[in-house]
């Protein structure tokens, strides 16, 4: 075919377009409705919510996971645009407050109580639950990703995997009973790898152009 | 910023907003640069240049169903290298090489004058493999020079139809060309 002839047919394909960033809020919305459906049907909050819902330690894993839900996705966009730095040491600040939180712990809880905190009760519940919360906020992501263009699509499905990691462990996080910073370095990390693991594997097959 | 720079980002912020006559303007002037862009690209990895137009339209069409990842606060030229590298790698390495080749100074450089229009086969070998109205419509359109409306007319198919066709078409024909 020749070239002319290429662009005559691309030209008439011509009709506006929405930028990722445009379609983001929208994909976001539409996958945490999924999960938290998925939460209310299979989880529900914890018993006591009303009477912890103004602890510190509580509190805080809600601030650790959407901070970095809300972290992920920014540095998910920058790696769906070429050309774009990645501004990847963004990601660096959900794990230092989750370090300076666990500093606290340490500092304040005798060493008696470490192991206890730091197995807590629900850990197989906890990797169960914040994958599958995850999937379907991963889901609308990468439909998010397929309309950018990521140089390396799997370094984007990872980076997916954890702002969709993030946003699953924050549902989950009103559920679980276990609020020390040492449970959720150990259990809440390790649920967000398999879904940041899931993202590249699917990042690597989907979001190539 | 050169004036390169700031025409091409008019005619794309226009081509963003639905503008087609811009589009195309757009498309016409990134042609060129993308000629001899793939040529240099090839001359320096050391392979043959008579699939260099090839390379150019796959190019194009990764330009084409991209063209929404453009921040228009970023300059034009950038995003265009970007993309451009990613095509030539991904092509060069189809073709089992595995090379590093820089694509700089892609809209500050000067064209070269084409000569006459090259020939590229990969799209038109790719066409015949689309489902039947895709290839037709793409047909229609990219080789006969219908609009939208001719091509509705002449399918009896509605003009919605067409430029569902036809998107589902080029993205088709994309798809094909990477693997």
């Amino acid at each position: 075919m020749r070239t002319d002839h290429l662009v005559r047919s691309l030209a008439a394909d011509g009709a506006a377009v929405r930028r990722p960033e445009a379609v983001l809020p929208a994909a976001l919305i539409a996958g945490a409705l999924v999960s938290a459906a998925l939460f209310a049907a299979f989880l529900g909050p914890r018993a006591d919510i009303a009477a912890v819902a103004t602890a510190p330690r509580f509190l805080l894993k809600f601030i650790e996971t959407l901070l970095l839900a809300a972290t992920a996705s920014l540095v998910m966009l920058r790696l769906a645009r070429p050309g774009a730095r990645p501004a990847g040491a963004l990601l660096l600040l959900a794990p230092a407050l989750l370090a300076a939180a666990i500093g606290v712990e340490l500092a304040t809880v005798p060493r008696e109580g470490w192991w206890m905190n730091l197995t807590g009760k629900n850990a197989m519940v906890c990797l169960v639950s914040v994958p599958l919360l995850s999937l379907p906020v991963l889901a609308a992501l990468l439909v998010v990703l397929r309309r950018g263009a990521p140089s390396r699509p799997w370094a984007a499905g990872a980076v997916a995997g954890l702002a969709a990691g993030g946003l699953g462990a924050a549902l989950y996080a009103a559920h679980c009973t276990d609020d020390s910073p040492l449970f959720v370095a150990a259990w809440y990390t390790l649920a967000i790898a398999l879904v940041t693991a899931a993202g590249a594997l699917l990042g690597g097959r989907l979001l190539r152009w | 910023m050169s004036d390169r720079e700031t025409e091409l980002a008019a005619l794309l912020r226009a081509a963003n907003a639905g503008d087609a006559a811009a589009y195309a303007r757009l498309l016409e002037a990134v042609v060129p640069l993308l000629r001899m862009a793939a040529r240099r690209h090839l001359v320096r990895a050391g392979m043959d240049t008579s699939d260099a137009e090839d390379l150019v339209q796959e190019t194009l069409l990764a330009i084409h169903l991209k063209r929404q990842t453009w921040d228009p606060a970023r300059p034009v030229g950038p995003w265009l290298q970007a993309i451009v590298r990613h095509k030539f790698v991904d092509a060069l390495r189809r073709r089992g090489r595995h090379v590093h080749v820089p694509v700089d100074d892609l809209v500050d450089s000067l064209p070269a004058e084409a000569a006459e229009e090259p020939v590229a086969h990969e799209v038109a070998r790719h066409l015949g493999g689309l489902p039947r109205r895709q290839r037709d419509v793409v047909q229609a359109i990219a080789v006969d020079g219908a609009s939208i409306r001719d091509a509705a007319a002449r399918l009896a198919i509605t003009e919605g139809a067409v430029r569902v066709a036809l998107h589902r078409g080029l993205a088709a024909l994309a798809a094909k060309l990477r693997h």
